[in-house]
């Protein structure tokens, strides 16, 4: 990893797992998340998934090339997006029933099922905002995290200039 | 007397603090983040069997993944044996 002179890159047997491993690291993730409200986990622990699956391209393939794919700007407007997704969430129930947070998505299409009494594995498409929440958290957790790993690489790349 | 599960737990909590006491002691300071990253996955199974299995996830995602990454890029920017002061 320390490696200067092929630019930080790992060896190509470890690029080419790393390359096969990302898409189910991530859809995995993605798993965790949609599932928050059904399963263990939620939006901070997939969001962690998939901010471990960015860390490991950026071991295998050097932050200065993985910097030119994934922009920090990027990873911190997912970041607001996320907080600004979850505020006003928050608040379109003070709207809607003078209360904040309200499950205004009940009985709506739109993850509005009520799953059946009984032992049931639990219906996807029910927990009202829930699910969003857990989205909104997961876009925050995914960039802050993957845009602090990169933060400090680009910072310490700086610093060993220096010395 | 104590039960399968009992034991299991008192081996676990045996190799949970091995490698704790490991990056404690070690001068080298990259074998102490991987003694940290072994303690971290060791933990999260831990927490799997105490039934959290979020705490899990979490401990599994952060501390064995992404805090060794963040110190095996400290360690990169300033040294990487410890110094007898």
């Amino acid at each position: 990893m320390n490696d200067e002179t092929n630019d930080g890159r790992m060896s190509i047997i470890v690029r080419t797992i790393a390359t096969m491993l990302l898409p189910f690291v991530l859809i995995f993730s993605f798993y965790v998340i949609m599932h928050g409200h059904l399963t263990p986990g939620g939006g901070f622990q997939g969001g962690a998934i998939a901010a471990s699956a960015i860390v490991m391209m950026i071991a295998a393939y050097g932050h200065k090339m993985m910097g030119k794919r994934v922009s920090e700007d990027g990873l911190s407007m997912a970041e607001s997006i996320g907080a600004a997704i979850f505020a006003i969430v928050a608040f379109i129930g003070v709207i809607m029933a003078a209360s904040f947070m309200y499950n205004f998505l009940v009985g709506t299409p739109l993850f509005g099922e009520t799953p059946p009494f009984g032992g049931n594995p639990g219906i996807l498409n029910s927990g009202g905002i829930l699910p969003i929440l857990n989205i909104a958290v997961g876009m925050k957790v995914i960039g802050g995290l993957a845009a602090v790993v990169m933060i400090m690489a680009l910072a310490g790349d700086e610093r060993g200039d220096e010395k | 007397m104590i039960s399968l599960f009992g034991i299991a737990l008192i081996i676990l909590s045996i190799f949970t603090i091995i490698p704790a006491i490991m990056a404690v002691v070690m001068k080298d300071l990259l074998a102490c983040v991987i003694a940290l990253a072994i303690m971290s996955l060791l933990l999260s199974l831990y927490f799997y069997l105490l039934h959290a299995p979020d705490v899990a996830i979490a401990e599994a995602g952060v501390g064995a993944c992404i805090t060794t990454a963040l110190f095996i890029i400290a360690i990169r920017a300033t040294q990487r044996y410890e110094v007898e002061e």
